[in-house]
């Protein structure tokens, strides 16, 4: 569904990423760890459009996206729900899901994948018309993946969605990951959690400095001896 | 008591115009972050499209309509030719561009128009008409009137239209917006139209309310609204439509009861006191909200 190959991405002088290739296969979830730095966001928001690669391509279901505009990229089927949450902190619950939806015309389509995010995060649907910047971290993360599937992506690009959550909330997090690649979604995971992310991801690749220096099924990778070490505290 | 009144309606009047001018300040701030100093010229150019739509005979609601359309135009094609190839330069490269089109729409109305002030065709010829002891002129209606209804459009645009939705979250973080499929360029291109067309209703009304044009008339008004909009809150929509009423009150309440030649300092001194208080501007965010 995705394949990436030798891609380069700088910032000025700054190499982000020194030629990295990996690819997702449709209906799978692949995990991409790695340290402080090592190049994830970059990854995916090159992939988004954000940034253009130096050299190297992005070819997503036969289709050279790298030189694609976002909102494009967007309409190809590929949304991300960033690092950090990135929610419109003045505007309400509801619209940050609409503005999810920016490119759909199906108005009866946006108002059932409204309730289709309310039943995955009911918390959502008690507070729509709050404004966002008003919900906890928690909850903004669950608006950030919930406005990321408004726009019914065939992939989604999650970036270190369990980043600053209670422990508790992370399994919730990860167990409605899983349900939404269930329902249909491809998915591709940035974390630097990594017990979690292997645990629920079926290939894994992990980057360091701009380099993939691993990679192998989920399974694999949480019983190397490298990894364990460097990722899984031992 | 009615001295004062009169000088509230003669404020508000110019108010409007200052409000409308400030808009497009606030607009364009609050997208890309840039002061487009070019702006006041916009509303120039406004004023000359009224004033040659109305020797050319035609009614008054197409002459509005018209010297809307054609800054709107301009606008847009300023924004396309000269500040989007920067977009990713530093502000001040932005800024710098921005100050070279405000002198060349200056110095090309001189040329093309001389520099002579014109008087402007009077449209509404009717008397002024007695409120209680206030004099009412049509002219004064019509602007606050014009400016009003444009105010009210605007509000409802931005609230409730997708493209306003995704104006608002432009404006929180482009990148964010980006991310849901915006097409930045399109909505940056919209905030320019905008702009531009309510500061072109501007220099028509203007030219209504106080009847002289010229090539350099934008620089002051464009100042003026410009103080407008930061005193408001920059990026604020209704900051600078509170910003620009109360330039143009504290304007005409200085010219009616202290002096006309203290006027522009009594102003400017105030509103530098509102913003020693409030430095953000009366409706301004006090920090940018990133995460
Ligand atoms: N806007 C930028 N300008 C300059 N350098 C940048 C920029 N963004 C990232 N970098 C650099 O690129 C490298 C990769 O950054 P990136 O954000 O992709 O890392 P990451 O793997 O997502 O890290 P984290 O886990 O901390 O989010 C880092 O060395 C970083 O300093
Ligand atoms: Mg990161």
């Amino acid at each position: 569904m995705l394949e990436i190959k030798e891609m380069r991405v700088a910032y000025g002088a700054i190499k982000a990423l020194k030629g990295i290739s990996f690819s997702v296969n449709a209906g799978e979830i692949v995990t991409l760890i790695g340290a402080n730095g090592a190049g994830k966001s970059t990854t995916l928001k090159t992939i988004s459009g954000l940034l253009r690669p130096q050299s190297g391509s992005i070819i997503f279901e036969g289709r050279e996206i790298s030189t694609a505009p976002s909102y494009e990229i967007v309409s190809l089927g590929i949304s991300q729900v960033p690092e950090g949450r990135r929610i419109f902190p003045r505007q309400s619950v509801l619209e940050n899901l609409e503005l999810g939806a920016y490119q759909r015309k199906d108005y009866k389509g946006i108002k059932e994948d409204i309730q289709q995010v309310f039943s995955y995060f009911p918390r959502l649907a008690e507070r729509q018309n709050q404004l966002a910047g008003t919900l906890s971290g928690g909850e903004q993360q669950m608006l950030a993946i919930g406005r990321g599937l408004m726009s019914r992506p065939k992939l989604m690009l999650l970036d270190e969605p369990s980043m600053g959550l209670a422990p508790l909330l992370v399994q919730d997090i990860f167990r409605i990951i899983k349900e939404i690649n269930a329902n249909g979604a491809t998915i591709l995971l940035v974390e630097q959690n990594a017990n979690m992310a292997l645990s629920i991801a079926k290939k894994a690749y992990v980057l360091e400095t701009g380099k993939i220096v691993l990679s192998g099924s989920a399974e694999e990778l949480s019983r190397n001896e490298q990894v364990r070490k460097a990722y899984l505290g031992g | 008591m009615s001295e004062f009144l009169q000088q509230i309606i003669n404020g508000l009047s110019l108010g409007s115009i200052y409000a409308l001018i400030a808009l497009g300040y606030t607009m364009v701030y609050g997208i890309i972050q840039l002061i487009n100093f070019a702006h006041g010229d916009i509303y120039m150019v406004g004023a000359f499209t009224g004033y040659f739509a109305i020797l050319a005979g035609l009614p008054f609601p197409l002459v509005l309509l018209l010297a809307m359309v054609c800054p709107a135009i301009l606008g847009m094609f300023i924004e396309r030719v000269a500040y989007r190839p920067l977009r990713y330069s530093p502000r001040i490269t932005a800024l710098i561009t921005a100050i070279g089109i405000s002198l060349f729409l200056e110095n090309l109305g001189i040329l093309v128009l001389s520099p002579d002030p014109r008087p402007f065709p009077q449209v509404f010829t009717n008397p002024p008409f007695q409120l209680g002891q206030v004099t009412v002129s049509i002219p004064q209606v019509l602007t606050f009137g014009v400016a009003l209804a444009l105010m009210v459009g605007l509000t409802f645009f931005i609230r409730y239209t997708k493209t306003g939705k995704a104006m608002r979250a432009l404006a929180q973080d482009l990148e964010a917006a980006q991310l849901m499929g915006v097409n930045v360029d399109s909505i940056i291109s919209v905030t320019f139209m905008i702009g531009s067309a309510l500061a072109g209703a501007a220099g028509v009304m203007v030219g209504i309310l106080i009847p002289r044009i010229e090539p350099l008339m934008g620089i002051m008004p464009g100042l003026k609204a410009f103080v407008a909009a930061v005193v408001g809150g920059i990026g604020s929509i209704p900051g600078a439509m509170l910003g620009g009423m109360l330039m143009g009150l504290v304007e005409t309440l200085t010219t009616g009861f202290i002096s006309s030649t203290w006027r522009d300092a009594i102003a400017f001194g105030l509103l530098i006191v509102i913003l020693l208080f409030k430095p953000s501007g009366i409706l301004g965010k006090n920090v940018r909200e990133k995460v």
